[in-house]
């Protein structure tokens, strides 16, 4: 750096034109007083922002389009981030510290909801912007709740299934015991036994939460924020999938799944069981699929009988710099209204809506949905804490080490303890 | 040298130097960096010593975090982390705790690939320094892997190195090339030594096209073998270019990123500096920063030792060379 010869006076015209270069790229709020209590009645045309849309029907765009028809002066835009979870967060972030008014409604992944809440980036959704949510299923709500406020609408769910392959398993493991006990079937076909996603990433946390939850065990506390993992459950959920995988029940490549490798192994028919998400039905039953007709769903296996699925999804939320608050709300409103979850539920993403998943037109379209419902009522949110990243890299780091070997059970489980207690600071 | 325009130009630069006017002409460049390149170093710095917001237990929500200290920095250098029970040594599977393997980790892949990639790429540099037929094109083909964009190469590696992809099958193997602690860090290495390969013989190849060839030839009247030529003769005037090509890709590597994060992204057994960056920088800016000015320093020192102790040169002036000749 040169910078020690600068003049004073370059510095000073540097330092200035720095200055007027950070204040023209707009600061669209003014700092007076709270973005949560401003704009509450403004109405006018909003922007939507939702990840890549890959409903083969185009969801998002029909919502839109229908929203737009009914009315013409408060208009919905529809931005469209990209496909990864992560560059979505990212993406949110950046514009709420920026305090940019450009994002009115938000579409948050259900892991992020309570961060979003936290830094005060969300309209909790109380007084004008209070939703029924009676309709709607509950393990839903609770992922949109932060300390006992509400704070985003659930737009659509997401549980995990067990995949079997009905023609080598008539009957579909009801408990983990069970399940293993089926493994010598795989041996005799010489395919894999079990799998889900279990490389070092977020589907590690859901596979390892679900086993965990399925014995009894859980990540913090009522609170959200003291943690509760370290118990004689949780390390008996986590035994069992580290001792599958020590015995070779669980492919030694499943350490490197992810969603999709997860699903290219049961789909090429080397796997008699996969915990994997609803989007794999539509995709295993198409043609080329070497499995097609040969598979069915169930709830995934649980300790003594159904386990618990870990919550996927989206929820709607309105954002706190936005400066048509009170057309935000009404839209949050109608992404779950029983007009517009009919348009996700087509787009086989799972409805929020009970009682869509007793439609008979939808389940001859979908036939998961039964077992999906029954999966979703058994759920468990992920833990919801403002500090996810890190609560999430605690869990997953630990499970890999003692999948690998690199650790005990019990001290994978205390090493999540720990973690989680540090996550807040 | 001697040439009268030479003169002239010294003069004018003096000139111009004592009447000040050669600040004028270098101002704009000096604002432009002081923007782009002063500025978000400076906000970095004055980040990292501010604590990350943090939750008000009254209200469940964020509050700004104040002043840090040097906190930030001990956090990592010390592995202290905050927990409810006050300050604890960081446990596994917090950031803080991957501090110091990423350090080796990061130093490991510099030593191992720099010093593989610039074997590879002096023998590469001495076949195409030869004239043969068809050497335009092979010059050309071996720049490939250069020009594919590293995201794509890893993604291609990636697939290379699944565990029912062509390596497992070519040799005959079983084994996971991307979470085997130390199989891992092969597959990422040879990935860079694929990419990275080429560039280090073309830098190294442009120097060796500067050493003249009547001095080979006197050496071979003098009866010097072909070893005696390239150890006294190719490599020590070689050695500006090829410290430069060290350095070069010492600091490249240093800051790797993109390659082991798309091939084996979330193994502990190769999460490199930048990695921790990033993923830090979700979980609180702040500290983040912190982490990214010791990574500078990191990469600094080293650049410093390779520029001071072994004499590279990345900009060598005219000056330079008239001392050196």
């Amino acid at each position: 750096m040169a910078l020690k010869f600068v003049p004073r006076a370059t510095m000073a015209a540097a330092s200035i034109a720095l200055l007027t270069a950070t204040f023209a790229s707009g600061c669209s709020s003014d700092d007076g007083g709270n973005a949560l209590d401003q704009n509450l009645t403004g109405r006018g045309p909003i922007t939507y922002v939702e990840g890549k849309d890959t409903t083969e029907t185009g969801v998002v765009k029909q919502l839109i389009d229908r929203w737009n028809a009914a009315h013409p002066n408060e208009q919905v835009t529809f931005k469209e981030q990209s496909a990864d979870g992560t560059q979505q967060h990212d993406d949110l972030a950046e514009h709420f510290r920026a305090k940019q008014d450009g994002y009115d409604v938000v579409a948050l992944d259900v892991k992020d909801t309570a961060e979003f809440a936290a830094k005060g980036w969300v309209q909790p959704l109380e007084g004008n912007f209070a939703i029924d949510t009676a309709p709607l299923l509950a393990p839903t709500v609770a992922s949109a709740t932060y300390n006992g406020k509400l704070y985003a609408a659930p737009k659509n769910t997401n549980g995990g299934l067990l995949y079997y392959r009905k023609d080598l398993v008539p009957n579909p493991p009801k408990t983990w015991s069970e399940m293993l006990g089926q493994c010598q079937v795989a041996r005799d076909n010489n395919i894999g036994c079990y799998a889900g996603q279990l490389a070092p990433y977020e589907g590690l946390t859901v596979n390892t939460s679900e086993v965990i939850n399925a014995f009894g065990g859980s990540f913090v506390g009522a609170d959200g924020k003291t943690p509760t993992v370290n118990s004689p459950e949780s390390k008996a959920g986590l035994k069992v999938l580290v001792d599958a995988y020590k015995n070779g029940d669980i492919p030694k490549e499943a350490i490197t799944f992810k969603e999709g490798e997860s699903a290219s192994a049961f789909e090429s028919g080397k796997l008699l069981f996969l915990r994997n998400w609803p989007y794999l039905y539509a995709q295993a039953s198409a043609d080329g699929s070497a499995v097609k007709d040969k598979f069915g769903v169930a709830p995934l296996p649980g300790d003594k009988g159904v386990g618990a699925s870990t919550l996927g999804g989206y929820n709607a939320a309105i954002s706190a710099f936005s400066k048509n608050k009170a057309t935000a709300a009404d839209f949050v409103r109608y992404l779950i209204s029983e007009e517009a979850q009919q348009i996700i539920a087509s787009g086989s993403l799972p409805s929020v809506r009970t009682s869509l998943y007793d439609d008979p037109a939808l389940i001859a379209k979908m036939p998961y949905l039964p077992t999906l419902k029954e999966s979703i009522a058994s759920a468990v949110p992920r833990p919801v804490t403002p500090f996810y990243p890190a609560v999430s890299k605690a869990i997953q780091d630990n499970a890999y080490a003692a999948l690998t070997g690199a650790k005990s059970v019990d001290d994978a489980v205390a090493g999540m303890q720990k973690g989680i207690e540090t996550a807040g600071s | 040298m001697s040439d009268p325009s030479g003169a002239k130009q010294r003069g004018l630069a003096l000139e111009l130097r004592q009447s000040g006017k050669a600040w004028l002409f270098v101002a704009p460049v000096l604002v432009a960096l002081a923007v782009v390149i002063g500025y978000p170093v400076f906000e970095a710095i004055w980040m990292s010593f501010s604590k990350d917001s943090g939750i008000d237990p009254a209200t469940g929500m964020f509050v700004e975090g104040g002043s840090a200290g040097f906190s930030n920095y001990t956090h990592w250098l010390l592995q202290q982390c905050g927990s409810l029970n006050g300050m604890v040594s960081c446990p596994t599977g917090t950031l803080g705790s991957q501090f110091w393997s990423a350090v080796g980790i990061t130093l490991f892949f510099t030593v191992v690939m720099v010093s593989i990639e610039a074997l590879l790429g002096l023998g590469m540099a001495m076949v195409m320094g030869k004239t043969f037929r068809g050497r335009a094109l092979l010059r050309a083909a071996v720049l490939i892997p250069w020009a594919i964009p590293t995201a794509v190469t890893a993604r291609l590696w990636e697939f290379m190195f699944q565990y029912d992809g062509v390596v497992n099958r070519v040799l005959g193997t079983h084994i996971l090339w991307t979470s085997d602690m130390w199989a891992s860090r092969f597959a990422v290495v040879a990935a860079d030594v694929w990419k990275t390969t080429p560039f280090m013989a073309l830098l190294i190849l442009a120097g060796l096209q500067v050493i003249p060839a009547d001095v080979y030839e006197a050496a071979k009247v003098d009866g010097a073998t072909a070893w005696q030529r390239f150890v006294h003769i190719t490599l020590p005037l070689l050695k500006p270019a090829l410290l430069v090509a060290v350095l070069f890709r010492t600091m490249d590597t240093l800051r790797i990123y993109d390659l082991p994060a798309i091939m084996t992204l979330g193994n502990p057994s190769t999460n490199t500096l930048s990695i921790l960056v990033v993923e830090q920088v979700r979980q609180g800016p702040n500290s983040a920063a912190a982490l990214s000015v010791i990574t500078f320093l990191l990469v600094f020192a080293i650049a410093f030792i390779l520029v001071k102790v072994l004499g590279a040169n990345a900009v060598r002036t005219q000056e330079d060379q008239r001392k050196a000749n």
